[in-house]
């Protein structure tokens, strides 16, 4: 009954992980050159809800195993089940989205099944009967086609936000086959959550938001009257500047930089500067806020993916290196940055 | 207790790499240990600074990864081990992990196996696991932080890095454990150990000596290609209002793929 | 021949150019323009090893050979001087001299200390009126019974204020008929009573470092504290310097490499006329000077070290490679600096402390004038090298290493 193309649908205390959508538009893609749709697999205790989130997604059907020691997601258990399922439907292709969860799964599956695993994948083409995925190497200076010609199922997990996310449709039905599974209960247990502490690296990152010099421009701010110095009134109005930088920054889970002249002004520490005399980072967006685009800065940071510059002076040099560029008052722009990318990005 | 650590040599991350010839290159650049296997070596010195017994350092690859062998036994590793052999010159993360799982099961009465989160140069991040599934042993990935090692009551505490903050595990030993940035700065050789390194025999295991014979991989790469290269023209996003403006700049990086 | 280095040596390079890129390179400027040192470098050179590197293992050291000192002095200086300084006061001019002259008692009591970085050494033979001229040293040392009385003033000492044990020089023969046959070295433990010492500031480069001033008022130091025999000091400075001097050029080189790899970074990244300038030729030809430079300075201290190794007398390649290093990176640093232009001139590049640094050391360790002359006598046959009663060890691992 199944088809012969399944995507996995990961999910955390009972809520679908959204990027497990994409690896069904993915898995939807090369759906056509097997049997021509896709099922949904899901694992887990009460999720038969999840399963008609999928067809709703675009699954053609959906296998759902249920046991109540499958309620909190362990890579053993939760591999016996999967592995079964795949050998039973004969499965040719099995997507997943990249998680911390769904890697050690996938990677379990492939040795019970003693096949290929390729993970991250940003792309997929058929050839013949084998799924040929681009995915980055060398921490994405180069691509690489890779496939698995003979074993099956092939095995690939998706890059987050490389592939579309299909709008639901909830008039759409579909078979859902649910049965009980009894894996072997996994050795190790799990014996609580902590809150991951704030505060991402700059050089690790992967967003930056930054300010410079341009943050403490705004007349309108008044600063209190007990901030008399001209130089303090200055570094006050930079703050309120730096903290809509922080909001948007803890929305985007970014980190925060800054030019040398934020940090010479006083605006910031140096811890935060970015620049050849600063850090030297490399994410996969920058965004510069009141920064004018001075050799020094572009040093620390024109091998960012993508640019986006946020300045009142559409002269400024940063707008040659920016890919997007916006001619604007932070203050503006910079909350309803944050206002929109907290409602799209569903946080 | 019995500690291996499985490591990988890689070019330096801050070398150039390109393609030529449909190969990868990275010209005069070092090769040097995976950097995140830097990190596992430490955290194995570190269980093995609290409760004694011995860091054995192994490795599949060219008869060069001696070298990272070397800087993995200067740091204080007290033995390594080279598998080596033409017949695994194309190993996927299929045969890597039948290769490292028969090595340690060759290695007799292994406590903790750490391994790096993944390698700098193929990132696929999986073989740790792998090993784990065909030793039977469980899989702590992501690993932040070993809060505590039992050698009597046979378990290990650890804090694991998820998307959803950090997940507290326990699991029995013996187990496999991969590490992540977080787990603590990686040392310095010292001087000692570099003189230990320089000195040191490392020996060789084929795949016969693992009792496997030619293991076929499944995966396979039949093209590597350098990024295309996007033309910043810079795109002014314009609107009505700052809110309109925010909103075709979010549409943009969405459509994008920025984010 | 061959040229290349060893994988031992490729992993010392690599520790100590980690451990100076990790933990000095981000504070240095911090403290360059405080003009002090910043505390945590003596203590963590010592602790990991770097103070006693090429010294045996049965003498307290990593039992490495002298190849490595210069390796570790170029890696030091790359990220600022003061770092190769502390090598060569406190191995080079002391550590080292100990090693040749000194009895087993002397290198039990203060080489084995020194060399676990317990305790911090350096060397009292400059005076505020004798540089070049050593024989003409003033400071005395009056035998008196089992001890002898040290008065007398040093300066532009570096650690002055850091070091427990000083090299100190002094006239024990005021009558000799050569003034040259009149100095003895002493041993000098810097709490003993009489000795003060303060730090000297305002110095154009090493701003980063300690460099002082001490003075012996009627000092007591046992006659077991003597350094080879009476009459030998000057003999004894003269071969200490074949050390300090090493690990100048081997420094220096490390300097002419950090101005080469600054210039080519900012050469790529600044445009002018539509283009990086690392496109002009002019820029070009500074920065193949550099080059050349470079390994010619490399290869001059990598064979005065191999010569150390191998137990050979080296005045004459040591001379050469410090008068060559150090004269090639102040231009080296002088031409960083215009290939930076007007950022060159500030203190937001590093550049210009290169060059402030890089001034010192074409005065002290022999003044390049000095070495003119020597390499001239050498040539013109009118100077040679006698030999000396002691003279460094060859490197042996087997000993070294125990």
């Amino acid at each position: 009954m199944a088809e012969k193309v399944l995507v996995y649908i990961d999910h955390h205390q009972g809520e679908v992980v959204g990027a497990s959508w994409e690896a069904l538009s993915a898995a939807q893609q090369v759906a056509g050159a097997f049997s021509g749709g896709v099922t949904a697999l899901i694992v887990g205790d009460g999720v038969r809800a999840l399963a008609e989130q999928a067809i709703a997604h675009g699954a053609v059907d959906a296998v759902v195993r249920e046991s109540v020691d499958l309620k909190e997601f362990r890579a053993e258990p939760y591999s016996d089940v999967v592995s079964a399922v795949l050998k039973d439907t004969g499965a040719q292709v099995f997507v997943l989205p990249t998680t911390g969860r769904t890697r050690e799964l996938a990677a379990m599956v492939a040795i019970d099944l003693e096949t290929g695993v390729t993970t991250e994948a940003i792309a997929l083409e058929v050839e013949g009967e084998a799924v040929v995925a681009t995915r980055p190497i060398y921490a994405g200076k180069l691509l690489a086609r890779e496939v698995c010609r003979q074993r099956r199922p092939q095995i690939i997990t998706v890059r987050t936000r490389a592939f579309p996310r299909p709008a639901p449709d909830p008039s759409r039905t579909g078979k859902i086959d649910a049965a009980a599974a009894s894996p072997w209960p996994s050795a190790t247990t799990v014996l609580g959550y902590r809150a991951s502490e704030a505060g991402v690296s700059l050089t690790d990152a992967s967003v930056i938001v930054s300010g410079g010099r341009g943050v403490s421009n705004n007349g309108r701010l008044t600063p209190p009257p007990e901030i008399t110095d001209e130089k303090q009134q200055e570094i006050w109005r930079a703050q309120q500047g730096f903290e809509l930088i922080r909001q948007l920054a803890a929305t985007l889970g970014a980190a925060v930089g800054a030019s040398r002249a934020a940090v010479d002004a006083g605006y910031i520490p140096y811890a935060h500067q970015v620049g050849q005399t600063g850090k030297v980072v490399s994410p996969d967006l920058y965004i510069a806020c009141g920064i004018s685009g001075a050799i020094q800065h572009l040093a620390g940071m024109r091998t960012s993916k993508t640019i986006v510059a946020i300045n009142r002076d559409p002269e400024a040099p940063i707008f040659k290196v920016a890919r997007f560029g916006i001619v604007g008052d932070l203050y503006d722009i910079l909350p309803a940055l944050t206002q929109a990318f907290r409602e799209k990005l569903g946080k | 207790m019995n500690i291996a650590v499985c490591v990988k040599q890689t070019p330096d991350t801050a070398a150039t790499v390109t393609v030529e010839n449909g190969k990868v290159t990275w010209g005069d650049a070092p090769l040097v240990l995976n950097p995140w296997d830097e990190f596992a070596v430490e955290q194995a010195l570190r269980t093995k600074e609290a409760h004694g017994g011995k860091v054995t350092a192994v490795s599949l690859g060219p008869e060069g990864a001696r070298e990272a062998l070397k800087q993995a036994l200067a740091m204080g590793c007290d033995e390594a081990i080279l598998i080596h052999d033409p017949s695994l010159a194309e190993a996927d993360t299929l045969v890597a992990s039948a290769v490292l799982a028969a090595a340690l099961r060759r290695l007799e009465s292994i406590d903790l196996a750490y391994f790096g989160r993944q390698a700098v140069d193929t990132d696929s991040g999986v073989t740790a696991a792998q090993v784990a599934r065909r030793l039977g042993w469980p899989s702590l990935t992501l690993v932040a932080a070993v809060v505590a090692v039992d050698p009597q009551g046979r378990t290990i505490d650890v804090e694991r890095m998820l998307e959803e903050g950090r997940q507290q595990v326990r699991a029995p030993l013996p187990a496999v454990v991969s590490v992540v940035k977080e787990i603590g700065e990686p040392r310095y050789p010292s001087f000692m150990g570099i003189r230990k390194a320089s000195k040191a025999e490392i020996p060789i295991w084929s795949a016969a000596d693992l009792g496997l014979s030619a293991p076929a991989p499944a995966v396979s790469w039949p093209a590597v290609l350098a990024p295309p290269r996007v033309d910043t023209q810079c795109e002014m996003i314009t609107g009505d209002t700052p809110a309109h403006i925010a909103w075709r700049l979010v549409d943009r990086l969405l459509e994008e793929k920025v984010l | 021949m061959d040229f290349r280095l060893s994988e031992e040596h490729q992993m010392v390079q690599k520790m100590v150019r980690d451990f100076a890129q990790k933990e000095v390179a981000p504070i240095i400027k911090e403290w360059d323009r405080k003009q002090e040192m910043a505390p945590h470098i003596l203590p963590r050179m010592a602790e990991l090893g770097i103070l006693g590197v090429c010294l045996p293992v049965s003498d307290g050291g990593q039992g490495f050979d002298y190849l490595s000192l210069g390796l570790v002095c170029e890696e030091l200086e790359a990220v600022d001087t003061t770092l190769r300084v502390v090598m060569s006061v406190h191995m080079g001019l002391n550590s080292m001299a100990l090693l040749q002259w000194g009895t087993d008692e002397q290198r039990r009591r203060f080489l084995v200390p020194q060399a676990r970085g317990e305790k911090i050494a350096a060397f009292g033979l400059t005076e505020p009126g004798v540089g070049s001229d050593v024989a003409h040293l003033t400071s005395s040392a009056r035998r008196d019974g089992e001890d002898y009385v040290l008065n007398g003033e040093k300066t532009w000492i570096s650690l002055a204020t850091k070091a427990h044990h000083v090299l100190w020089f002094a006239r024990t023969d005021p009558e000799a008929a050569d003034p040259h046959d009149g100095i003895s070295a002493f041993i000098l433990e810097t709490d003993r009573p009489g000795v003060t010492r303060g730090d000297i500031h305002g110095k154009l480069g090493v701003r980063a470092g300690s460099t002082g001033w001490i003075h012996c008022q009627d000092v007591r130091v046992p006659a077991s504290h003597r350094l080879g025999e009476e009459g030998e000091g000057f003999r004894i400075a003269m071969s200490c310097l074949d050390n300090g001097r090493y690990t100048v050029a081997a420094g220096a080189t490390g300097l002419i490499r950090a101005c080469l790899e600054a210039s080519i970074r900012y050469a790529r990244e600044r445009h002018a006329f539509g283009r990086p300038i690392a496109g002009f030729q002019l820029i070009q030809q500074k920065i193949a000077v550099m080059v050349q430079s470079y390994e010619a300075a490399r290869l001059l201290y990598l064979r005065a070290g191999a010569m150390k190794n191998a137990g050979l007398r080296n005045t004459r390649e040591t001379s050469l490679a410090k008068w060559f290093a150090t004269e090639a990176s102040f231009a080296a640093a002088s031409e960083a600096i215009q290939i930076h232009g007007a950022y060159g001139y500030s203190d937001e590049y590093d550049v210009e402390r290169y060059l402030r640094n890089a001034r010192g050391a074409m005065i002290y360790e022999g003044t390049s004038e000095i070495h003119q002359l020597m390499q001239a006598g050498y040539a013109l046959g009118t100077r040679t090298d006698a030999a000396l009663r002691c003279e460094l060890p060859a490197y042996d691992p087997v000993r070294w290493r125990g």
